[in-house]
Order: structure tokens, then sequence, then C-alpha cells
């Protein structure tokens, strides 16, 4: 069961490898991705999910993180076989083949109690993103895929150190050195604490690169920029968050040792300063995908931001997740209809998208609304429970930053997306060529709905599994 | 622990200055290549109790780093046509090589002030592994040329390989494996992206890379 969850999208990479129609191809993904989610309701609602001895395991956590990224893929990979149709002959092997696998390493991330195992499907998901960032061929695709291979290799390389300086902090106990969580959860209290530090800095500096935490980001808006739109939505709704998850693995264990008061720290500041890069350099950017990849920066700093205020904010940060990565997928999609009927995505080209796009332009309004927290959709709600709970714990100071950045961020945001989505079309957008279908919306309002509803409603099992999550998280000793 | 460990670890750093002052990208490439083959036998010298695990992993290792990587990297200079070259970006070979003494320098120096256990105290194998990711960094950051970059990645990579010589019951053989798998699925994606980079324009250089900012 549990490896099967892996392996569905590892075949299906292959079938899709071995089916010679490019026109076709595509549709295999959501096949195979329907396939896996099915797998995922049954993995959620069975008996305690255990393979490889301990090493996979689906804990409280893992639900949350594997759940959404299924849901997420399957909604992508709708639109993304649609989107490979309208780019007609450009071969697309690679691209299924890649996304599939990413899929697959994805869902190895989050199962992973080794955290040796949980690197090597890290590193996977990078090397199976990159040939999707390159899709077009382009010479600026071809800058940001080798800022993107190189940045972030680096990245967890450097996070393979922080895991080495996990182990070795081993040594001090009477634990032959592992990498296993549960055993380093168990005995944390004996672990090194020097080492155990250190591990932590490390990681977050590593997988901290690849989440995009600033100032670690600088792959960041490129790779989101020149990628296709769906690989963009997928990189930042659920690739970003896996790295987070394997942060707050480490995060877990420093917390289990009584460290935890030193990871909070480091992880507000770093995560207000993420929030303060992103909101800087939103302010004026005329790149619309630009513009919501410096906004992942920010969301991914709103998300170390909670971690690290603690308490309640655990369960908004989490529930984060969920809200932020569906509004950034309605909003990279919507991006990707505005850019096919526009030919561009600068702001320079692109106005009156209500008029040009209808659906598209209302849904992407909406997503702008929702994405910088207002009422009643989700973000509104996990950012006010993040607020809340640092006020409750007496973080005046950061509670006020934290607000303060979110008012920065709705302004420099809307002064760029409300134009584009306003106004007249220019003349040259005005011939018919890409217009809103089925296909092509349904994604983006499936997503957006979602984000409504978690804004005025989270289903009791969900709110139960975040609760579990974030009681988890805060061991208590 | 072995006489033998030391000797063959300062031939590994001084291969660390080897490949920042030659000036043939493939003398960088055999230097990377044969700190390898040295890292995959240490992990002989480390363990005491050889079994079959330790020398399959050696011979991974070996294999990968010392052979198939290096040969594939020479294939990617030539099928891109590179001009065999170094050309530092920052200051000269002297610059990188007193960078490089330094970071060596203050690694021994920061090494003997970390709290290690008993067994590890003399050894050589903490301050080398944190030189070998000191001289990766200095490659990453002051070499303009695409494969140079790579190479930097891999001297990084063979200074966290080293710390995870004294842990090797920490990573069972499978993630070793999965490690070095990624290591060199890593380095053929960059390899073919490198051959781009050269066919779009014209050269290897990453300071044609300057399209994408603000």
């Amino acid at each position: 069961m549990t490896l099967a969850l892996i392996l569905v999208p590892l075949v299906a990479a292959a079938l899709v490898f071995a089916v010679p129609a490019n026109r076709w191809r595509p549709w295999l993904m959501p096949v195979a991705s329907l396939g896996h989610s099915i797998l995922v309701v049954f993995a959620l609602q069975g008996p305690p999910v255990r393979a490889l001895g301990g090493w996979l395991v689906l804990d409280p956590l893992g639900k949350i993180f594997l759940g959404f990224v299924s849901v997420l893929f399957f909604i992508c990979s709708i639109y993304t076989a649609r989107y490979l149709n309208l780019g007609h002959e450009r071969p697309n092997r690679i691209f299924c083949v890649c996304f599939l696998l990413s899929l697959s390493m994805m869902t190895l991330v989050i199962l992973s109690h080794h955290l040796g195992l949980m690197w090597v499907g890290m590193e996977a998901t990078t090397l199976a993103m990159a040939p999707n960032i390159y899709f077009y061929h382009t010479p600026r695709s071809l800058e940001a895929t080798w800022k993107y291979l190189l940045i972030c290799s680096v990245g967890i390389a450097m996070a393979l150190f922080g895991l080495f300086f996990l182990a070795y902090a081993t040594l001090h106990t009477s634990l032959e050195p592992t990498l296993l969580l549960d055993d380093l959860v168990q005995h944390a209290p004996e672990l090194s604490h020097p080492w155990l530090r250190a591990a932590f800095v490390l990681v977050l500096v590593g997988f901290g690169t690849k989440m995009g935490l600033a100032p670690m980001h600088t792959w960041l808006p490129d790779a989101h920029g020149e990628a296709p739109a769906p690989v963009s939505a997928m990189l930042s709704g659920a690739l970003l968050p896996c790295a987070f998850l394997a942060i707050l693995r480490v995060f877990h264990i420093c917390n289990a040792a009584g460290e935890g008061a030193f990871s909070r720290e480091i992880m507000v500041v770093l995560g207000l300063f993420s929030m303060a890069i992103g909101a800087i350099f939103m302010t004026g950017q005329r790149d619309l995908k630009r513009l919501l990849a410096y906004s992942s920066v920010e969301h991914m700093g709103i998300l170390v931001f909670g971690i690290g205020i603690g308490g309640l904010a655990v369960f908004g940060a989490l529930l984060h997740v969920l809200n932020n990565g569906l509004t950034k997928v309605a909003l990279f999609l919507s991006a990707g209809n505005i850019q096919s009927a526009y030919g561009s995505r600068s702001t320079e080209d692109v106005s009156g998208a209500i008029r040009r796009l209808p659906i598209t332009g209302t849904l992407f309004l909406a997503g702008f609304f929702a994405i910088t927290g207002s009422p009643p959709f989700g973000p509104f709600l996990s950012e006010f429970t993040i607020v809340n709970a640092a006020l409750g714990r007496d973080q005046f100071l950061a509670g006020a930053l934290f607000l303060l950045l979110l008012a920065i961020v709705f302004i420099g945001m809307g002064s760029t997306i409300i134009p584009v989505v306003q106004g007249d079309p220019p003349e040259a957008a005005a011939q018919p060529g890409f217009r809103d279908g089925f296909l092509t919306s349904a994604p983006i309002l499936v997503s957006l709905a979602l984000v409504l509803l978690l804004g005025v409603y989270i289903p009791p099992p969900l709110e139960s599994l975040l609760r579990e999550a974030a009681a988890f998280l805060e061991v208590k000793r | 622990m072995v006489p033998l460990l030391d000797p063959l670890l300062i031939v590994a750093l001084t291969l660390n200055f080897v490949a920042l002052g030659v000036s043939r990208i493939r003398g960088v490439i055999n230097a990377v290549a044969l700190q390898g083959v040295l890292l995959g036998i240490l992990a002989l010298f480390v363990h005491p109790a050889i079994g079959t695990r330790v020398i399959l992993l050696v011979a991974v290792t070996v294999g990968l780093k010392g052979f198939v990587i290096p040969r594939y990297l020479v294939h990617a200079l030539r099928e891109a046509n590179i001009q065999d070259e170094v050309k530092p970006g920052v200051g000269s070979f002297m610059g990188s090589l007193s960078l490089g003494a330094v970071g060596t320098g203050l690694a021994m120096v920061f090494s003997d002030t970390l709290p290690l256990a008993e067994q590890h105290k003399h050894l050589l194998l903490v301050p080398a592994s944190l030189a070998t990711v000191w001289t990766g960094f200095l490659m990453l950051t002051t070499r303009k040329r695409a494969i140079m970059q790579v190479l930097g990645y891999l001297l990084l990579e063979n200074g966290i390989f080293m710390f995870g010589l004294l842990l090797l019951e920490a990573t069972p053989f499978l993630v070793e494996v999965g490690i070095l798998l990624d290591l060199f699925t890593g380095v053929f994606v960059m390899a073919i992206i490198i051959h781009h980079i050269s066919r779009e324009f014209a050269s290897t250089s990453t300071e044609h890379l300057t399209e994408l900012k603000g």
C-alpha cells in the first residue's frame, strides 16, 4: 500500500514514456494522478501506514501534505493536459515523464521517516522539475534552469551536511548513529545540543533554498517566471511546501530536544525577512509571473513565521500551506491563460483581462484578493490565526511587523494586478485566438472554490487532522 | 585509527589546491576524480569491520566519482566544444589559491574547537571535510565557466561525503547509493544544460546568463 503510493506515479511515468502519440500522452497524467488520489484516500482512512521497517510512515503531518499534494496534482494535471495540447507540436514526452516522476518523489519525501531517504527524494524532485522549467527552450528559460539546478543542488547539498551533523549528534548518546526520525525524536534530549543547533541551521539554509526563503530565494523568480504555467503552479503550490515539510522534520527533533526556542527565533526572523523581500520586489513588478513568484517568497516566509511563533500559529501555518498552495495554483494557471491570450506577461502589454477573458480575468482578480488575505477566503483565516497567536504569545513587535508587511504586499500587488484586470484590452490582443475554455478554467475555479470553502468552513475531519499534526509537532516533554 | 588515513587525507587536501590552481579544465576534472577515488578507498580505512556492504559502497563510489562522472564530463567538454581553459573570474589563480589556503587553515583551527566525539578528536577527517566544502564554494563563486561550477559542486559534495564517512552506520547502503545516484543524475542533467548553453550562446560562460533580474 505504502509502496504503491510511490510506485503508481513511477510506473505511470514509464508508461507515459512508452506512449508514442504526442496528442494523447498528456491525458495519462490526470488518469495516473486520479489513481494516486484514490490510493491516498484509502491510506488516509485505513490502518496506520508503515513500510520498510519504519523508513516510510504516514504520520499526521504527512497525511496533510500527502492529501494536499495529491489533490493539487490532480487539478494541475487536467490543466496541463489541455495546456500541452495547445502547445501543438512541441514534444511533450520528457515533460510528462518528469511531471509524474516529481509526484512520485514528492510522495517519497512526505512518507520518509528516514531523513537520508527524504534527502534523496528531495534532490530527485529538484532534478525531475529541471527539464520542465526548460520546456520552451528559450535563452531565458535556459538561464532560469541553470540557476535553479545549481543553486538548489548546492542548497540541498548543504542540507545533507546538516543531516550528517544531526546523525553526529547521536554519537554522544547510547544510540547507534541514525537518521531515523522516530529514534531521533525519542532520544532527542540526549542528543549533543551544539551539533543539533548547527544541524538545524544548515538544514534551514539548505532546504530553505529549495523552499525559496530569502535571501536564498534568488533562483525562484527566474524559474517561476520562465517555466510553463502549470509547472510554476506545481513548484509554488506543492514543491516548496515539501521543502517546508523537510525543515519541519528537523524542527520536530529540535523541539523534542528542548531547542525549540532557539529554532523558533531564527524562523521568526527569517520568515519576516522573506516577507519583506517579497513585499519589496512585488512593488512595481512588471512581470505577472515574477510577481506571483515573489508572492511565493512572501508566503513561504509566512509559513516559517507561523511555526516560529508556535502554539496556535502552528495550526495556522499548516492551514496556510493548503490555502497558499490552492490560491497559487489558481493564480499561476490564470496567469498562464492570460499569457496565452496576450502573448506576453508584462503589465505593459496586458490590460482589460476581464474583458478579453471574462472567466480567467474574474478568477485572477478573486485570486489576488484571496492571496492578499481578504475575507472570506482561506488565507485570511490562516493569516489571522497566525497573527492572533503572535499577539496572544506577547510577540507584539513580530505581530505588528507581520501585519505591516501584509499591508505593503496588498498595496504593491494590487497596484500591478488591478490595471491588468481592469480597463480595455490593447488592440493587438483583441484578435481571436485563445479563449476561455472548460478545461482551462475549471481547474482554476475548483481550486478557488476550495480556498473559499476553507475560508468559511473547515470540514471537521480536516480540522482534527490539522490539530493532530500541530500537536504532533509540539511534542510535550 | 589507521596510520594510512591521514596521509591519504593530506593527498585529498592537496588535490583541492590542484583543482584551484590548474589552468586546464581536464586537469580539474582529473583532480576531482582522483579525490573521489581516494574518498572511496578511505571508507575501507575508516571502517575496521569490512563487510560486503562497505566493499560494495567503495565499488560504487569509486566507480561513479572516479570514472563514470569524470568520463561523462570530459565527453560533455568535447561535445560542447568547450575551450579547455579555466579562466578564473574574480582575481587570479593566485587569489583563489591563497583564499583556499586561508580557508584550509581556518578549517583546521575551527575543527579543534568542535565538540567532536572522543574517537574523532585527532582525526584529520573533519578539518579535511570542512576545507573541501570551502574549496567547493570557492570554485562555485569565482569561476565563470558552467562546467567549472559543476566541478565546484562535485568538490562540495566530496567534502560532505568525507564527513559522512564518520557516520556510515547512519546512512544504510540503499540511502548511500541513492545519494550517489542523485549526484550522478544531477551532473548528467547539468551537462545537458551546459550543452544547450554552449549551443545557444556559442560559449559556456555563465556571464551570458544575466537576462533575468528584478
